[in-house]
């Protein structure tokens, strides 16, 4: 006897998924991974006109452990790989990555011994924004669609 | 006078062996030296003839083409005093890719040679840090070559693989 | 194979010791993943408690292959690999690079063409001084200035959609001219902005002028010489912040910048200090110069007559719409092996770029691709003295002389 008696079958467990999702996806800290000319429109983004701070991602933190959401915006070459890959690791769980541009998504214009042929070779990469580089409305339609991902994730999945 | 036409006298006049041609085209007059004399053709140049500021220094690589060497290291000067531009330039041979290097005297110099034996693998005699800028450390081969493919060897795809 | 080093550089330091060098010696990483690195750079300083003795710099984390992408493409494919180099302001690379083909070919462009490329030329020099202004009073608090000076580019972001089409690779010029000409309320829109972009300008200036905290960590700080900045290769504002009036619109002019009426902004120092008062004058200028040329503009035909170079329009009267010889040029510029062909030889082309002397060398044989594509990056000979102006100072001086040097790492790497 007691209150699940009263509650139909399972619906604790499902709200409190429903809650923990609504908290992640409507305050995510994003990591602007800048590197080059996607850097400006994602500094756009951020700025008075197209603000994405109205979708939580107020607290821009440049540190790792601090952020859940990285954005690599930019072409990542040969040396910057490494460094893409120890900041990677360095966020904690739950985390998402957005790659932001043509040359992050597939190596875009450069397709030569520089330039890494996607980064989803080697991170996983939720959402791909492409464009060269995206407009402003492109980088916040794929924040949308990570809020979107994020709300249908099951609790067991990052444990 | 102007300024090339200046240096290219002197440079015939004070070094009659080392001199090996020049060059025009687009309003503009090069010149060539060998590559042994030139420290002592850039030092005059600066000093004598007022060239203060070493603008690029960089390389062209004419495999194929019907030149003295394969390689040219190309010095591009400016003289502010002047107002104007000369270009210096230098065969290097393939199977000795070497030059001495100038850091001694424009302080602009050891980067431009960096990156110059990065991409193209031509040594620079005397420079006291010589090595990789723009690739990283480990790299194999001078991408900049005409030889060298577009699309590399590989290193592109060497890196491990992180999961969530 | 490297060769024999004579100094330890700091990282060779940081690898043999660990990092720890005892009592308070330390050596710090500084990027190339930092809140105040504009870009991906890399330094590693050897502190004496907080101040700067000896710094070791290490670029190339954007390093893209630019040179050996441009050798198999033709002279106007370049274009779009010449905006993403200075991605704050890619129309000042688009018209050098035409203007260095255009040197080599003995072309010389339309009045038109050469106003229009020098008003797109002062707007994206305003967009990066203001920017870089920006940016150097972030980096020491002063947030809003960051946002105003955004809003400023927004604006300018909006005229460049308007006349070429994109944000910011815009790849606006072509050989002989440009891609099409501008809107006709192009006039209207450029003056609601320089309205607007004055009075910005000058709120900024109010802000940080006599705002102690940006005085006292600007002034004395980050110090070159004159024999030094001459030494290094310096150009731009970096030189003219330590008194050398040099500026190659004035020295070696094109595109029509002598008939222009501006002046030299020079400034003593060489601090962080002088080179925010020679970009703030600097914007005062391109403004006074797109008001100039937007007075005198000159009708007519934005693109040379030669077809071999640009392919005549389809209702040219020269060309009769539906005969061959129009339809031809049309099919001949643009099939594999023809297009423009240089005669062999080769060229630089120096350009005043906001960062400095932005210089073409093109080597051509002949062909419709390049031999040799070079750019003179003046970031990379701008940080090659960055060490030098560090000495001496304190850890935080470094992050107010790093912004006060605007390095764009598309440039610096290539």
């Amino acid at each position: 006897m007691g209150l699940e008696a009263w509650m139909p079958e399972g619906a604790l467990t499902t709200r409190v998924e429903e809650l923990v999702n609504w908290g992640r996806a409507n305050s995510l800290w994003p990591m602007p991974f800048g590197v080059a000319c996607c850097a400006i429109e994602m500094m756009a983004t951020l700025s008075s006109r197209y603000d994405l701070a109205r979708f939580g991602a107020e607290a821009i933190r440049f540190s790792p452990r601090q952020s859940d959401l990285m954005i690599v915006s930019g072409r990542i070459s040969l040396k910057m790989m490494p460094v893409l890959g120890k900041i990677w690791e360095q966020m904690p769980e739950p985390k998402w990555c957005i790659s932001m541009g043509a040359c992050a998504s597939c190596g875009g214009v450069f397709d030569n011994y520089a330039i890494i042929q996607g980064v989803d070779r080697f991170i996983p990469v939720d959402v791909y924004i492409p464009g060269c580089p995206p407009r402003p409305e492109g980088l916040i339609d794929a924040v949308i669609k990570i809020q979107e991902l994020v709300e249908k994730e099951r609790l067991a999945q990052h444990l | 006078m102007s300024l090339e036409d200046d240096a290219i006298e002197a440079l015939k006049a004070r070094f009659p062996e080392a001199f090996q041609g020049t060059g025009e085209h687009a309003g503009a007059k090069w010149a060539y030296v060998k590559r042994e004399f030139v420290v002592p053709a850039l030092t005059m140049l600066k000093n004598e003839l007022a060239c203060e500021m070493l603008m690029d220094l960089t390389a062209v690589d004419y495999l194929g083409k019907e030149t003295p060497e394969r390689f040219c290291i190309v010095y591009q000067l400016f003289s502010l005093s002047k107002n104007q531009y000369f270009r210096l330039k230098a065969w290097v041979p393939e199977n000795d890719p070497q030059i001495d290097s100038i850091w001694s005297l424009w302080k602009a110099a050891p980067w431009a040679e960096r990156e110059v034996w990065d991409l193209y693998g031509i040594t620079f005699r005397g420079n006291p840090d010589l090595r990789r800028i723009m690739l990283p450390f480990d790299y194999n081969g001078h991408p900049l070559r005409k030889d060298y493919p577009l699309i590399g060897r590989g290193e592109r795809q060497n890196f491990p693989r992180y999961v969530k | 194979m490297p060769l024999q080093r004579a100094v330890r550089t700091p990282m060779e330091i940081e690898e043999q010791t660990d990092g720890d060098l005892g009592s308070k010696r330390m050596i710090v990483n500084f990027g190339p993943q930092h809140p105040a690195t504009h870009g991906t750079l890399r330094a590693i300083i050897e502190l004496d408690g907080e101040m700067v003795t000896n710094m070791d710099l290490e670029i190339g984390y954007l390093h893209s292959g630019f040179e050996k992408i441009s050798e198999y493409r033709t002279y106007n494919q370049t274009v779009t690999v010449s905006d993403r180099m200075n991605y704050l302001s890619p129309l000042c690379n688009n018209v050098g690079l035409s203007c260095a083909v255009e040197k080599m070919m003995g072309i010389e462009v339309t009045p038109r063409c050469a106003a229009i490329r020098i008003i797109m030329y002062e707007l994206s020099r305003i967009a990066d001084h203001i920017i870089s202004v920006g940016l150097q009073a972030m980096d020491l608090g002063a947030f809003s200035v960051m946002l105003w000076s955004f809003i400023e580019r927004e604006k300018l972001y909006d005229i460049f959609e308007a006349v070429t089409g994109a944000r910011l690779t815009t790849s606006y010029t072509r050989v002989g001219g440009l891609m099409r000409d501008v809107p006709p309320d192009f006039e209207e829109m450029v003056r609601t902005f320089m309205e607007t972009g004055i009075r910005t300008t000058r709120e900024m200036e109010n802000m940080l002028n006599e705002n102690e905290i940006f005085r006292g960590r600007t002034i004395g700080v980050n110090k070159i010489s004159k024999e030094d900045a001459i030494e290094f290769g310096l150009t731009g504002p970096l030189l003219r912040s330590c008194g050398v009036a040099y500026d190659v619109r004035k020295a070696h002019p094109y595109l029509g910048y002598d008939k222009l009426d501006f002046k030299l902004i020079t400034e003593e120092g060489g601090d962080v200090w002088a080179r925010y008062r020679v970009r703030v004058g600097e914007l005062y200028e391109s403004f006074k110069i797109v008001d100039q040329v937007l007075r005198n503009m000159p009708s007519g035909p934005v693109n040379i007559g030669d077809p071999e170079v640009v392919i005549p329009r389809k209702n040219d009267s020269n060309y009769p719409q539906g005969g061959m010889e129009g339809l031809i040029y049309h099919f001949k510029n643009y099939m594999y092996g023809h297009g423009i062909h240089p005669q062999p030889g080769e060229v630089y082309m120096a350009t005043e770029a906001p960062n400095g002397e932005l210089g073409y060398y093109l080597v051509s044989d002949g062909s419709a691709k390049p031999w040799r594509w070079r750019v003179r990056p003046p970031s990379l000979y701008n940080y090659q003295a960055f060490p030098v102006m560090c000495r001496g100072g304190s850890i935080s001086d470094v992050v107010s002389g790093l912004s006060s040097l605007n390095i764009i790492a598309g440039e610096l790497d290539q």
